[in-house]
């Protein structure tokens, strides 16, 4: 976060903020969440697979794409297959950490988007008002008809399978539940005496919502938007999962889940491993959440 | 009361509206032709605008919608192209189907979710709520299509006991409420249950925090009440939102089943959309999604209304 509601405030501002605190609100947020353990560890085992995904060439691993008809559905602890084997013979370790690639980018990249979209959009309709929030929120309603996991599957399933079009329908789903939430917190700070000070001074609508608004309603959606990324992974190894993702011989969670399916009755435990890591990254980004949710919360 | 029902109708039919709008044009941002999955690779230029006018894909698309939503209204949501009946016969028969998972899947987690819910809100910062919000934090965060491989892995593959797919004798057309048949819901059953379990755990433990740290559970006791009867009156405080939740997850177990029928080939609507996809049927994909949005939209205003009927603050803002 390299804005600061503090920072982003004019002089104005800056008297009525709660600015008092001798140390910076994200400063403070910062100490909060370190303290945490719980927050730590996710945070931690996040950084780890991240990492090995990253760096997943250069640590010495097996050809996740090389199969071998001879040493298919080797179990978990096999000489020199660490984690087995999967229904092609491939290294079932090599491919879990490959797969991270694939897997964490189609499902942190829609939230991201999202997060973007969201909240331009809602940062417009809580400010503006009037008209072109009626406009925004209702259109914004009509995606509320539809359970999520139903609107990202229509969409993936209209469009046909893919990366891209698994990226562009998890965007489509969750940008309205984020501009809902910002145009609530943006109509919250859009009346605080700040505001009106700014105005006042001569200042225009679009520096205004970029300069004195931004800052301060990015912390909330922010925090809705990590929590978010946990339905995402989720969802995103489901259309993988369903077929509806990328294709194979590409290493992906959800589609490790999909073709090793037939293999549960001859060495289930393999077939279940890529599941593992994704509710392991939906897990973590959860618990971080929460932990950023209650750090935020000064108040406590 | 009355004024109140009605204007969430009148509120709810433009929302109607614009869902039957994109349904319709699911169909429209599909690549290529709509008829491309029942023409033959080689069909003549002629066949493919025989096939079209047949179908009015002709037509200009504002035509075309009112056309199509004129036929919904009346009940027809044309013929599935795979296998040539009506596509509201079908789909209304695979969503009992997917009701009766639904059912059973609400039963076991809102059952739990409430129990852990107030038992968590109530010992707040003990033990108890440690182990009840890890239970629910797991459940929100589990892929519930690994867990039902999972759950088929343990009790089907390795201990035998419960069978891993199907919806058990007669198919899909003859669910009864005897072992025989629910032995096939079980897994699905508590596979579905978990995320629903996970939020409203996490929605009671909020709730009755809120409600136990207010001045007039200080007041109960202060009168001298039983612990029991200040909990009756946490409960009955926490209802309408927690009904309100209830409600919404059992719209999105309705709405959102197709990938737990997918891992046990359970014969709901979920299925049905699955096989809509990838057979490129579009008529069935239109008119599945359309009956499943709308039973979610429905359910939204039936939540809106006993919340009301329960909470009369409601109605007055």
């Amino acid at each position: 976060m390299s804005v600061t509601p503090i920072g982003a405030m004019s002089d104005a501002a800056l008297q009525v903020g709660p600015a008092a605190n001798a140390r910076g609100y994200w400063a403070t947020v910062g100490r909060r969440i370190t303290r945490d353990k719980v927050s730590m560890v996710c945070a931690f085992i996040l950084a780890l697979i991240f990492l090995s995904a990253l760096c997943a060439p250069w640590l010495g691993l097996a050809d996740p794409y090389q199969g071998s008809m001879i040493r298919r559905l080797r179990h978990i602890g096999a000489p020199n297959y660490p984690l087995g084997t999967d229904e092609l013979g491939r290294d079932m370790l090599a491919r879990l950490i490959y797969g991270g690639r694939l897997s964490l980018v189609v499902g942190i990249l829609p939230v991201i988007l999202a997060f973007v979209c969201g909240t331009s959009l809602g940062l417009v309709a809580g400010y503006v008002g009037g008209r072109i929030n009626t406009a925004i929120m209702r259109t914004v309603d009509v995606f509320y008809a539809f359970p999520s996991v139903l609107l990202a599957i229509a969409i993936s399933g209209a469009l046909g399978a893919g990366i891209v079009n698994s990226i562009v329908s998890l965007t489509v789903v969750f940008v309205p539940q984020i501009t809902r939430v910002a145009e609530s917190v943006t109509t919250g700070v859009r009346n605080m005496d700040f505001v009106e000070a700014a105005r006042a001074s001569g200042a225009g609508p679009f520096t205004i919502m970029r300069v004195h608004m931004l800052g301060n309603v990015l912390g909330p959606i922010f925090v809705y938007a990590t929590g978010l990324i946990s339905v995402s992974m989720i969802l995103a190894a489901g259309l993988s999962f369903l077929g509806l993702g990328t294709k194979p011989p590409e290493p992906e969670w959800g589609l490790m889940l999909n073709t090793l399916r037939t293999a549960i009755y001859v060495n289930p435990w393999v077939a279940a491993l890529p599941g593992a890591m994704i509710f392991a990254v939906s897990i973590c980004f959860n618990l971080l959440s929460d932990g950023m949710r209650s750090a935020m919360d000064i108040r406590n | 009361m009355f004024v109140y029902i009605l204007r969430r109708i009148v509120y709810v039919i433009p929302i109607v509206i614009s869902v039957a709008l994109v349904c319709f044009l699911l169909v429209h941002i599909t690549p290529g032709d709509p008829l491309v999955a029942i023409l033959p690779a080689d069909a003549s230029q002629e066949l493919a605008q025989q096939l079209r006018v047949a179908y009015g894909f002709d037509r200009p698309l504002p035509v075309q919608f009112g056309l199509w939503l004129w036929k919904a209204v009346n009940g027809d949501l044309g013929h599935s192209i795979a296998t040539g009946r009506p596509v509201l016969s079908e789909v209304m028969r695979a969503v009992g189907n997917t009701v009766t998972l639904a059912i059973a899947a609400a039963l076991i987690g809102f059952t739990l979710g409430l129990f852990f819910g107030l038992v968590a809100g109530y010992f707040r910062d003990t033990w108890i709520d440690k182990v009840a919000t890890s239970i629910a934090i797991a459940g929100v965060s589990v892929p519930h299509y690994w867990l039902g491989m999972v759950l088929v892995i343990i009790f089907s593959v390795e201990l035998n006991w419960l069978p891993a797919v199907g919806a058990g004798p007669g198919g899909s057309g003859a669910w009864g409420w005897d072992w025989e048949h629910i032995r096939y819901l079980i897994l699905p059953a508590i596979t579905t249950s978990v995320i629903p379990m996970g939020i409203v755990t996490r929605t009671v433990r909020a709730l009755t925090g809120d409600i136990l740290s207010q001045d007039f559970v200080e007041a109960l006791r202060a009168k001298g009440l039983r612990e029991t009867s200040v909990f009756r009156h946490v409960i009955k405080n926490a209802a309408p939102t927690a009904m309100a939740v209830m409600g919404l997850q059992l719209g999105y177990m309705l709405g959102g089943s197709i990938l737990i029928e997918t891992v046990f080939s359970w014969p709901g609507s979920g299925l049905l959309l699955n096989s809509a996809i990838f057979q490129r049927d579009l008529p069935l994909l239109q008119g599945t999604i359309l009956v499943l949005a709308l039973f979610f939209v429905f359910l939204n205003l039936m939540v809106d209304i006993a919340q009301a009927a329960i909470d009369p603050r409601i109605k007055r803002s």
